[in-house]
């Protein structure tokens, strides 16, 4: 039996600040989560990771992030790493969580 | 204080130029990720989950308060105004830029710091005992020796590319505030029949995967042949230990695959041979690093200031009773000054506290600070009479909890509210243990208790030799927590027994809570501490407490 694909999002941390960053449909790189691509089909995923990954000085290295769409439409993270990666740390108002609330 | 000499100058600040050179090549493409990584972290610095992360050396847990303003600027400047004190005396900024670096590492430079030999196989910032050179129980200054390893250590060509890290630990006092047992060399400060200093020599210790205690691998070592049995230590370690296996490449796999009695044989065996290399080296160097820590001009009057606080105010009295230890002088104390704070982050402090600790140490405490391993700064010398004033200067900080070795002066690693390789968080768990206990008012009725957290296997938190341990773990997609109970730290260094399953976070302090109930119901009196009971009563009826269901099913 194969194994069904779970979607995917790709993820990075930007080269200059270590951020996390994700790729949009657009093929920029968002701080948001929810504004990532959602990957549905495996080959289509491979091949925009592989795409992602020429952009050397942009960031790290870039890798597949579980997500699932989240009631309003937008990917969100499936594991909690990836959750607390997409928000910032828990003991202080810092990292994304930070940013947004100054927006 | 040891100064740098200009050796030491010369190869830090040649060692920025060289990684300001590695970043300007890899913003421009020359290097790729994979080329950079190694020599970003030659130089302490890590990538975490949301930003990069720099891991800064505090050699043997001692620093000044120029150094220390320094660390606050820093903070302030390229951080987000604050320092996490860590388990292996260093401190780590969570959110520098990688372009700011090379500057950070250039002001580091500029009060002779650094981060090198902070991470990767290399052997690390050797730790000490924090109470050095301070300590009643002293037998000797750990310093020197620890300096003396680190000149040693530096760049030494042979030992650049170890198996895996390697730690070393220095103990002063025949209490071992230093883990020496859970490190890869552990040395105790000890005296043979005639007087002559020297160590005892512990290998094989070391936490983590698979946590071990260190065994002896020689009674005596006279102080003048350190270098020589260490290197033969590091040289059997070179050529013997495992590189196939990263989980089994510690010293410690050594120790247990080969047998302590063999390795010791092919030590002592290299020793014969590397001690005439060295004949006449250490007792030159250690005699003049010992003059480098010589203990400061201590002012031996009273005014009974201290003790006229002490009877008026009870904060400062909960304070002086938790938070002072026996100095070598009557006259002085040494002060704990915790980085607990109820509720807080174990081992942050904001670049203000950094400033008022500077402040207070110049002023009243002969301009020495040390940093714990249990995530603490340490005033080593602050004169009784002058207490009173330099716990004011904590209070206005924030900085006065009176909590140390209870059960809120928690160990807490970093775990994945910043570590990339962590599996759960650690820093909710602590400020959650800590708040409960606290609002439960029942502290100092618990009295001594250590809870330590790793959010991994890897157990920076040293959740092993916690009297109880907690490791974050992952469990079907969601954080779990595994308690163990009955580790120890000190020098009848014991690992922790696990006690069964793990715990959601939810269910995790409710266990905590039953725990500490069967203990204070237990204890033959109140003087019995947690371990001691733990000891006497064995795990059962600790984890009839935590597992209350499977008591029911039995009966
Ligand atoms: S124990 Fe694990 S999670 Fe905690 S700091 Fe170490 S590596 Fe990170």
């Amino acid at each position: 039996m194969v194994k069904k694909f779970t979607a995917k999002v790709i993820t990075t941390n930007r080269l200059l600040e270590g951020d996390a960053v994700y790729l949009t449909r657009d093929g920029i790189w968002s701080p948001e989560f929810g504004d990532a691509e959602l990957f549905t089909d495996p080959a289509g995923a491979s091949l925009a990771l592989e795409t992602a990954n020429r952009q050397t000085l942009l960031h790290v290295g870039a890798y597949f992030a579980d997500a699932e769409t989240d009631p309003s439409g937008r990917p969100s993270p499936t594991h909690y790493r990836e959750r607390l990666r997409s928000m910032g740390p828990s003991n202080y108002c810092h990292g994304k969580q930070a940013e947004r609330a100054n927006v | 204080m040891y100064k740098y000499s200009e050796f030491d100058e010369f190869f830090v600040r040649r060692r920025v130029e060289e990684f300001r050179d590695q970043v300007r090549r890899r913003l421009d493409g020359s290097l790729t990720e994979d080329e950079f990584k190694p020599l970003r972290l030659k130089n302490g610095l890590y990538l975490q989950l949301h930003a990069y992360m720099l891991r800064v050396a505090i050699p043997y847990g001692t620093f000044d308060s120029r150094q220390m303003r320094q660390l606050a600027d820093i903070a302030d400047k390229w951080d987000k105004g604050y320092g996490h004190f860590t388990t292996r005396q260093n401190i780590q900024f969570n959110w520098p830029k990688l372009a700011d670096v090379p500057a950070i590492l250039d002001a580091l430079a500029d009060v002779d710091m650094h981060a090198i030999q902070t991470s990767g196989n290399c052997i690390r910032n050797v730790t000490a005992d924090h109470f050095a050179g301070a300590a009643a129980d002293e037998i000797a200054d750990p310093r020197p020796t620890a300096e003396l390893l680190r000149q040693w250590s530096t760049d030494h060509p042979e030992f650049q590319y170890l198996p895996r890290k390697f730690k070393i630990a220095v103990s002063g006092s025949s209490r071992d505030r230093a883990v020496t047992k859970a490190h890869d060399i552990g040395l105790r400060s000890i005296r043979d029949a005639g007087g002559s200093p020297g160590y005892e020599v512990l290998i094989g210790g070391g936490l983590g995967r698979t946590p071990m205690i260190g065994a002896v691998v020689r009674e005596f070592l006279p102080e003048s042949e350190l270098l020589a049995y260490v290197e033969s230590i590091l040289r059997v370690y070179n050529l013997h230990g495992r590189r196939d296996n990263k989980y089994k490449a510690r010293l410690k796999i050594l120790v247990h695959e080969t047998g302590i009695e063999k390795l010791s044989r092919e030590i002592e065996a290299e020793f014969a041979e590397r001690k005439k290399w060295f004949a006449g080296v250490d007792p030159e160097l250690i005699e003049a690093l010992k003059s480098a820590f010589k203990p400061p001009e201590f002012n031996l009057s009273r005014t009974g200031a201290f003790e006229r606080r002490l009877e008026k105010d009870s904060g400062f009295r909960a304070w002086a009773d938790t938070n002072l230890f026996e100095h070598r002088c009557s006259a002085y104390s040494i002060a704990t000054v915790s980085l607990k704070p109820i509720g807080g982050t174990p081992g942050d402090a904001s670049a203000n506290q950094m400033r008022a600790l500077a402040d207070i140490a110049e002023r009243l405490g002969h301009d020495e600070i040390r940093a714990s391993h249990e995530q603490n700064i340490i005033l080593p010398h602050i004169r009784k009479d002058d207490l009173p004033e330099a716990y004011d200067v904590l209070a206005a900080s924030g900085l006065q909890t009176a909590n140390f070795g209870l059960v809120s002066d928690i160990i807490a690693c970093p775990g994945m509210d910043y570590c990339a390789l962590a599996t759960a968080r650690s820093i909710p768990i602590a400020q959650e243990i800590s708040r409960r206990f606290a609002a439960l008012g029942i502290e100092r009725e618990i009295g001594s208790m250590k809870i330590k957290i790793s959010g991994c296997i890897n157990a920076c938190g040293h959740h092993h030799v916690g009297h109880i341990g907690i490791l974050g773990l992952e469990r079907a997609g969601v954080e779990n927590y595994q308690i163990t109970l009955g580790g120890d730290a000190t020098e009848t260094a014991a690992l922790g027994d696990r006690a069964g399953r793990g715990f959601s976070a939810d269910e995790l302090i409710p266990a905590l809570e039953r725990l500490v109930e069967a203990y204070l119901r237990l204890r033959d009196s109140c003087r019995e501490t947690f371990l001691e009971a733990y000891r006497r009563l064995g795990p059962e009826p600790f984890r009839a407490a935590l597992y209350p269901e499977t008591g029911k099913l039995a009966a």
